[in-house]
């Protein structure tokens, strides 16, 4: 055997260990997601057995957890789990695009514009709850797209992107605050909980447009995934081996701020999802593996564990993003301390 | 085998935004040599090469592969026959050698990343090439500078293409290892017949190791032809405005330049 066959041979096996570690990686966290959804499902003020829940799910009626199981703690979990994919995905997909842990929607102002929105919503307009979520939607829309078009003069570069991104974050806070303190205490307390993230108005009706967001949103996102992949070794090296950089990146804004949008809507902006996803996925999985389908499974897991930790842990409920928010915080500051210390910039 | 596309700027302009920085410019590049574009800082040489590289559509004018424009053709296609090394290309952290290399292989590749017989033997020949075998398994992020550029080398390599462009591919290299790159460059010229359109800062380095030099000032070609012709006195003080004079290399026989600088004149 020559040199270059033993090389390619040793090429092929290393290439063939990652894609081993990888399927495992994504096969565990798949396993733990189907357990903690079970869990959510079966335990509970009244905890029903693995039967009785299949048999909701399979349409029998069961006496109390048809009820229960069926029309609150099922679109309860399924929204959990496909907003936490959501926001996981769509985080990674714009950190990964520009090259920073900092790109990710809710630091750069995306989820802040949904927030902005849907408070003026319910506040200053007296929305009903179904209108609220398209407005945050199209809160959601519009900032990611003033985002873009101020960044993209003279050519897009990701550090401006992000700066422009934390200025507009800024903005929107500072509408949330206007229109909070202007605002009576009673509709105070529903602004604040569609604030702080939770799936505690999770139903049937609006599961609807997420599932539909994601149907479309998703299988996007995992077709453009290699040549995203391609833009981590910069956009000009890409363009070089063949990728089409401003279409794909177009395309992948649109989609993954569609997906997180849409999530957004269902859930409120649950804390620090989308940011904390993507670096968690990319430090159990091999190095130079696509990140979306495991930065959503992160995204999953993260969300329904901590709302079942809000809800059953302590003594009081928290909603969602209150736990969430507790994990994010110390991370974002520990990422700062990283990115100082080895004296890079955004 | 040689390399039989053609690559040429057809009067194309160059701008940024409202700064032209080329204006009507015309080149062919020969195939089969090792063409290096020389100028003084801003005289829009890399400019140039992002053109040819299609990183930049011309205002005017268009670049032509075999006659037709960059523009028209398939950007994967285009992948296949010219390849890019761009002057800061980043490596993504904890990403392996042989993965890097490996992306090399992206436009010869489907959707769905499945490789081939033909992609591993590519990137090994590559690997094997750029002596960065003994590398593959390593994480790019612990490498020298000068295993670094090797590896980036070997990716453009596993490209497989006929046409190699490099934007000073030599730059936070120390001698040594400027010395290795061009000597790889000039390897692969010479076996495989690629052609290969280099930016160069070293005029020393291109005097020694390019077929054909490109003179630019101000975005205009002052003169192309190989060192000998083009690296005179008179042309080096137009284009750098530096009084020099020039004397044959004892090692290679091409040109070698003396600056006359204010001091240190006997």
């Amino acid at each position: 055997m020559s040199a270059l066959q033993g090389t390619a041979a040793a090429i092929r096996s290393g290439r063939q260990r990652k894609l081993l570690r990888s399927g495992v990686t994504v096969a565990i966290m798949l396993l733990a997601l189907i357990t903690i959804a079970a869990v959510s499902l079966m335990l509970g003020r009244t905890s029903y057995s693995p039967g009785e829940v299949l048999a909701v799910i399979f349409g029998e009626t069961v006496p109390g957890a048809s009820f229960t199981v069926g029309e609150l703690r099922l679109p309860r979990v399924l929204t959990g789990l496909l907003a936490g994919f959501a926001f996981g995905a769509a985080g990674s997909t714009f950190q990964t695009m520009l090259r920073n842990p900092l790109a990710s929607p809710d630091i750069i102002g995306v989820s802040a514009g949904a927030g902005a929105f849907a408070v003026t919503g319910i506040i200053m307009l007296s929305m009903t709850e179904t209108a609220v979520s398209f407005f945050a939607l199209g809160g959601a829309l519009v900032t990611a797209v003033s985002i873009y078009l101020l960044s993209n003069r003279r050519g897009f570069t990701g550090a401006r992107f992000i700066l422009i991104g934390i200025g507009v974050a800024a903005m929107m806070q500072s509408i949330i605050s206007y229109v909070l303190t202007s605002a009576p205490s009673w509709q105070i307390h529903t602004a604040m909980q569609w604030l702080s993230g939770s799936l505690n108005g999770a139903s049937w009706e609006k599961l609807g447009p997420l599932t539909a967001a994601f149907a479309v949103c998703v299988p996007i996102l995992l077709l453009c995934a290699r040549s995203l992949e391609m833009l981590r070794i910069g956009d000009e090296t890409a363009t070089g081996l063949g990728v089409q950089v401003r279409p794909v990146r177009i395309l992948l804004i649109v989609s993954a701020v569609t997906l997180l949008a849409f999530a957004t809507a269902a859930t409120g902006p649950i804390a620090f999802v989308a940011f904390m996803a993507g670096p968690i996925a990319a430090r159990i999985m091999p190095p130079g593996a696509s990140l979306v389908i495991p930065a959503g499974f992160v995204g999953a897991l993260l969300v329904l564990v901590s709302d079942f930790a809000g809800q059953y842990l302590f003594g009081e409920r928290y909603p969602v993003g209150v736990i969430t928010g507790v994990l994010g915080a110390p991370y974002l500051i520990l990422l700062l301390i990283r990115i100082n210390r080895a004296g890079t910039t955004v | 085998m040689t390399s039989k596309h053609h690559l040429e700027a057809a009067g194309i302009s160059l701008s940024y935004g409202s700064n032209t920085v080329v204006e009507h410019l015309d080149l062919g590049i020969e195939p089969g040599r090792i063409t290096s574009i020389v100028g003084a800082n801003g005289c829009g040489k890399s400019t140039l090469l992002k053109a040819f590289a299609r990183l930049l559509t011309p205002r005017e004018g268009s670049v032509l592969l075999d006659g037709k424009a960059l523009q028209q053709r398939p950007s994967r296609v285009l992948a296949r026959v010219l390849g890019l090394l761009p002057q800061s290309p980043i490596a993504p952290e904890g990403i392996t050698v042989a993965d890097l290399v490996g992306r090399g292989r992206h436009p010869h590749q489907g959707a769905f990343n499945r490789w081939s017989a033909q992609d591993y033997q590519a990137v090994a020949n590559a690997l094997e090439t750029t002596g960065t075998a003994g590398l593959a398994d390593r994480s790019v992020d612990e490498l020298s500078g000068g295993q670094r550029q090797r590896v980036w080398i070997a990716m453009a390599l596993a490209q497989e293409t006929d046409i190699l462009l490099l934007d000073e591919p030599t730059t936070y290299l120390d001698l040594t290892h400027q010395i290795e790159v061009l000597d790889l460059l000039t390897d692969l010229n010479r076996t495989q017949g690629t052609t290969i359109v280099m930016v160069l800062h070293d005029l020393a380095l291109a005097a020694r190791y390019s077929d054909v030099l490109v003179a630019l000032k101000n975005g205009d070609v002052l003169a192309t032809g190989t060192p000998r012709e083009v690296l005179t006195p008179e042309l080096i003080r137009e284009v750098f405005a530096l009084d020099c004079e020039v004397m044959e290399d004892p090692i290679s026989g091409a040109p070698l330049i003396l600056p006359k600088g204010k001091h240190h004149v006997r």
